[in-house]
């Protein structure tokens, strides 16, 4: 026989567990019965034990209820201050958790794991601090009395007959990696409540009349004691697991309870929750929600309450619709492989059950081998009977309509009275009945019902024009065709709500759609956050706001344009909560609930992109079940976008990097060569005329211009580096202006006349161009350039033609010349930075002109290409998008 | 002659720009007063009553849109700004606060005569001097608001004659775009520059010979219009 080994999957998971408990800090319970038994005693013993081991150990907030051995053994521990919380006019000591995070010590001590913080607190309850503080790795020792936790508290409150409210979820005490229970027989905790040595000792005489009987005491000592017998059991299994030692696993057991808004279904949840510990079986709360029975707001709240306290006690959680709610609950136990359902006792009378069906009798009689257990809740306040929606009134127009359907009825039935039985008529009014059903809902077709009965009773059944009946038997008829037409009109009914439902559900699946698409195509940020407010916006129906890091340092910045809402200062420190713990925070969360909005975290794993606020019109409906997970797959697809764009621009920037160190280089030694050449020939002239003053005036003339044209030629080229710098350092906005082509051609022109003498100059613009929204002072230098290179690369006395065509969307200017074209294959390389056209000709250009006119032609949106024409010669290509068009000027009369 | 020339004072602090306009000036007979400050060109300005400035913007103590101003707050005196390319914002700004025309750095001998011609010209003449006023075929007779092209008279709108008669008032002068604006449109179209530019448009259609390439009605890129004289 082979040896049982631990499968790889469970030690993996095993592996799994401890490094995630290795990186995160231990967590020891003291663990009691009930107050006073000595648990902040026992753990601050501990503490004065390990600090003369050399640790250091903090206390964080101990409560010592004025006793004094355990003040003084507070002696000699270093002890952080305690926050002041101003409440309601008083102001409260609250432990303080950052004071905590900043302090880092080796172990923290925090009494009372259950207590409730004050309101304004990072957290509502102490627990999520200490979870806080062990992710951030410090290790924390803590108190706990067992009536505060979440799974013992009905039955803590059936012992002793009082609701403890601090309660705590079980996972906290599953979570802890020691737990040492402090043990006291009842006798001598009353006898050191009566020595006064638990509370003063008036309150201790009001104490041990209440909470504290012996019954009780026994009661709740029997509770711990289990309970930390479990927990070892655990640790047992779970060594055992881990030496691969099989034999005692259960067969699977699979728990389901039904949950719904009556205040009962907390225990129902509670009492699963320990036969599920019981068992060591998994567990599933569902929920079954009935379209046509929309709870009130108060149910739909309890609902979620039940829900959630399912899931903090470790349960699945399922929401189901359908119409039978003892159908849905089958089908799905009968698809998860249930084990065992519980169910609620029914505690409404039993004429219900006759008249309405009994889900706990549906259930039974069709779990087959599932077993069910029914449980009764405690005889909690029941507050209000669980309510209905109420329904909006029927509308005057809908009973007008049924009505005018039914007097129709009644006149196609005239028509036909005589020619057909009488009792055959009363078709014709459920025809009627149906159509009304369909069109106008449950009260309008309640009433055509009716009516119909009326109306065949009174015009066609004998005696007629009387409600009296002679023939017996039409009483059959009038009891079928009113039955048929209450039951048409509910079945219509749940047609119509089934149909509601599912349009809401495929609006969802339609926005989640419509929004990756959206994603899929965005290619920057801003168009990113665009598409992601206007689908969430609407399918939340609330405001959004969106927080960025910034790639470099990380710090949130709200990018533009501005969001819907403001972020004011607390918000701001949700969000920045929210970004550094990855975790959602803020309105309707348990964690920072005082925010105004909701935040997501928007991150990947390795990296963290943003928040994102949400600020419901209504914070209810993000409450509702199911709302929030849509949220975050929402909130998933940005991030899944948000990702991608800022990889591209990583990828880009560092591109851009490199293409700056070769522009580094090309601009030396263009400028080593490119500056010297006209200084070196106005040096060479001036001299020239200077120390040899009997030259000819020709000559004198010959010199001068060469000193005017090459100082031209240095400004020109200054002007270009000057301008290329602009354009690289990315501070080049361009001021635009809507402006006639016409005018820029005629400008550029103007300037280029001496350089453009030898050259005809065609220009050819439709009269119908629509005005330009350019940088004027730009794009002038960008026809200046294109000109300039048409003059100097083209022959003297060939023609330079200047064309446009456009319409409302864009514009394409073209400057065409009938030189030798350009050298094949350097069409697209003619853009880039010096690059130079090899040619004998022995001009020299910077090899700048026309990567400015790139630069220029690209921070306007537009494109720029060349290529060689038909007939010889090159092309010039500019492609400018037109968005929007100007105001109109006033209209004035000719 | 020459003592009839006027006196011209120059603010300016880089000295090989003052010897070249000394050079020019002095050769061409004017006055010269030389001031490498504001601070120096206002006190100077104050004392000497010059009958032109020459007023480089860059200058060390304070720029040349404060020299404007202070300038403007006692005197008439024609000024002419010499800026380099990029400062089209200030100069812009400096026209509108009273600066006459500016001068782009690098220029010639001819276009710094030129300019200062027209200046002192503008300065000189009493408001409704001129009456009639010609340039190429082109001839606009202001008080029978009568406009000619090769003797055929030109119909233009009346927002098409305000304009042509702001520029012609001015001819020679750039006038900014806000400076037109507000003359033709009224002072709530000061930034409607398009506006501007359609008008222009049409009156280059009706007067220039080739609209495509202006010889009178002259565009100066991102600050205004300059009706070209002589």
């Amino acid at each position: 026989m082979p040896e049982p080994r631990a499968n790889p999957d469970q030690l993996l998971r095993r592996l799994q567990a401890e490094e995630a408990r290795a990186q995160r800090a231990k967590l020891k319970i003291f663990f009691g019965a009930a107050p006073g038994v000595g648990k902040t005693y026992a753990m601050l013993e501990a503490a004065q034990a390990a600090k003369t081991q050399g640790r250091d150990v903090v206390v964080g907030l101990v409560e010592t209820h004025a006793r004094q051995e355990t003040q003084a053994l507070l002696h000699g521990l270093d002890r952080l201050p305690l926050r002041a919380l101003p409440y309601r006019g008083q102001t409260l000591q609250e432990f303080d958790l950052d004071a905590a995070l900043r302090r880092r010590p080796d172990v923290l001590l925090v009494d009372e794991l259950a207590h409730t913080n004050v309101p304004g607190s990072r957290h509502p309850k102490r627990w999520h601090d200490v979870v806080e503080l062990l992710d951030s790795g410090i290790e924390v020792w803590t108190t706990l009395n067992v009536q505060h936790l979440e799974s013992l508290n009905d039955v803590v409150a059936q012992v002793t007959g009082v609701r403890v409210r601090e309660t705590l979820p079980d996972a906290a005490l599953e979570r802890a990696d020691e737990v040492e229970l402090v043990d006291l027989p009842p006798d001598a905790l009353l006898q050191r409540l009566k020595d006064g040595k638990v509370y003063a000792p008036e309150a201790a005489n009001r104490a041990t009349g209440g909470f504290f009987k012996r019954g009780n005491l026994l009661a709740l000592r029997e509770l711990a004691l289990r309970r930390t017998a479990e927990r070892v059991d655990e640790d047992v299994r779970a060594h055992r697991h881990a030496e691969g030692i099989e034999a005692t696993w259960p067969v699977a057991e699979h728990i389901l309870v039904c949950v719904g808004p009556t205040p009962s279904s907390a225990d129902l949840v509670r009492a699963a929750k320990r036969m599920a510990a019981g068992l060591r079986a998994r567990w599933t709360a569902l929920a079954v929600e009935v379209p046509q029975n929309r709870p009130a707001p108060q149910a739909q709240a309890a609902l979620v309450q039940h829900m959630r306290l399912a899931e903090q006690l470790g349960a699945q959680v399922v929401t189901l619709t359908g119409n039978s709610v003892s159908e849905e609950v089958l089908a799905w136990a009968r698809a998860q492989n249930v084990t065992r359902i519980v169910l609620g006792k029914p505690t409404h009378p039993r004429w219900r059950d006759v008249l309405f069906g009994s889900l706990l009798d549906e259930v039974v009689r069709g779990s087959g081998d599932i077993q069910i257990h029914a449980i009764a809740g405690l005889p909690a306040p029941m507050p209000d009977a669980p309510q209905r929606a109420r329904r909006p009134l029927p509308s005057l127009r809908e009973l007008t309509a049924a009505s005018l359907a039914i007097a129709s009825c009644t006149g196609i039935a005239a028509l036909l009275y005589g020619h057909v039985a009488t009792s055959e008529l009363a078709m014709v009014y459920l025809l009627g009945i149906v159509a009304v059903a369909t069109r106008f809902g449950r009260a309008a077709s309640l009433l055509a019902s009716i009516l119909s009965v009326a109306a065949f009773d009174f015009c066609f059944v004998p005696p007629h024009f009387t409600f009296a009946v002679s023939d017996v038997n039409y009483v059959a008829t009038f009891s079928v065709m009113f039955v048929v037409g209450v039951v048409i009109s509910t079945l219509t009914e749940r047609v119509r709500h089934q149909g509601m439902a599912a349009r809401r559900r495929e609006a969802r699946t339609a926005a989640l759609y419509g929004l990756s698409r959206e994603l899929a195509r965005a290619r920057d940020l801003p168009q990113i956050l665009m598409a992601s407010r206007t689908h969430i916006a609407s399918v939340f129906d609330a405001q959004l706001l969106f927080l960025v890091t910034e790639p470099t340092t990380g710090m949130l910045e709200q990018p533009a344009p501005r969001d819907d809402f403001q972020l004011d200062q607390r918000d701001a420190s949700v969000a920045a909560w929210v970004l550094e713990h990855d975790q959602l925070a803020g309105l309707t969360t348990d964690t920072l609930a005082a925010a105004h909005a909701l935040f997501l975290p928007l991150a990947t794993p390795n990296a963290k992109l943003g928040v994102l606020g949400v600020l419901p019109a209504d914070p209810a409906r993000l409450r509702e079940p199911g709302q929030r997970q849509l949220l975050e797959t929402f909130a998933q697809q940005v991030v899944g976008a948000m990702a991608r764009v800022r990889l591209t621009d990583d990828a880009h920037s560092s591109r851009v990097q490199a293409e700056r160190q070769e522009l580094r280089n090309s601009l030396l030694s263009t400028v080593s060569h490119d500056l010297r050449t006209p200084l070196a020939a106005i040096t060479g002239s001036a001299t020239t005329l200077l120390e040899h003053s009997h030259h000819d005036a020709e000559t004198r003339r010959d010199l001068l211009e060469t000193i005017r044209d090459e100082a031209d030629r240095l400004n020109r080229l200054v002007t270009n580096l000057l301008d290329m710098t602009r354009l690289e350092s990315g501070g080049l906005q361009p001021k635009r202006e809507w402006t006639p082509l016409e005018e820029i051609v005629g400008a550029s022109l103007d300037h280029l006349s001496r350089a453009l003498v030898n050259h005809t100059i065609r220009v050819d613009l439709p009269a119908n161009l629509p005005l330009l929204p350019v940088d004027v002072v730009l794009f002038e230098q960008v026809l200046m350039n294109l000109l300039d290179n048409a003059a100097k690369y083209t022959p003297p006395g060939t023609p330079i033609e200047i064309s446009a065509q456009g319409d409302a969307q864009q514009v394409v200017v073209e400057v065409a010349d009938r030189g030798p074209g350009l050298p094949a294959g350097s069409e697209a390389r003619i853009f880039d930075r010096f690059f130079r056209a090899p040619s004998g000709s022995g001009i020299r250009g910077t090899g700048l002109g026309l990567a400015i006119v790139h630069g220029i032609v690209t921070a306007h949106g537009g494109t720029v290409s060349a290529r060689n024409r038909e007939g010889g010669g090159a092309v010039f290509r500019l492609t400018l998008p037109v968005e929007g068009a100007p105001s109109a000027p006033p209209e004035e009369e000719a | 002659m020459t003592e009839l020339l006027p006196t011209v004072l120059l603010v300016e602090d880089e000295p090989q720009m003052r010897r070249f306009l000394r050079a020019t000036l002095q050769s061409h007979g004017y006055k010269m007063l030389e001031a490498t400050t504001a601070a120096e060109g206002i006190a100077m300005a104050t004392q000497w009553n010059p009958e032109l400035v020459l007023l480089d913007l860059g200058l060390p103590d304070a720029d040349g849109l404060e020299v404007t101003r202070r300038l403007r707050e006692f005197s008439a005196v024609p000024i002419l700004v010499i800026s380099a390319r990029g400062q089209e914002t200030d100069k812009v700004a400096a026209l509108d606060m009273g600066a006459d025309d500016y001068l782009q750095k690098p220029f010639g001998a001819g276009e710094l005569l030129a300019r200062m011609r027209v200046a002192l010209r503008h300065a000189a003449r009493t408001p409704d001097a001129e009456t009639v006023y010609e340039f190429g075929d082109v001839r606009v007779d202001l008080p029978r608001r009568q406009v000619c092209k090769a003797g055929e008279q030109v119909h233009l709108t009346p927002l098409e004659y305000k304009l042509l008669v702001t520029l012609v008032k001015n001819a020679g002068k750039v006038v900014t775009h806000r400076q037109l604006l507000r003359e033709v449109w009224g002072p709530n179209a000061a930034n409607e520059t398009h506006y501007l530019r359609v008008y222009m448009a049409q009156l280059r259609q009706k007067l220039e010979e080739d609209s495509a390439r202006p010889k009178f009605l002259a565009t100066e890129a991102g600050v205004g219009y300059r009706l070209r004289a002589e």
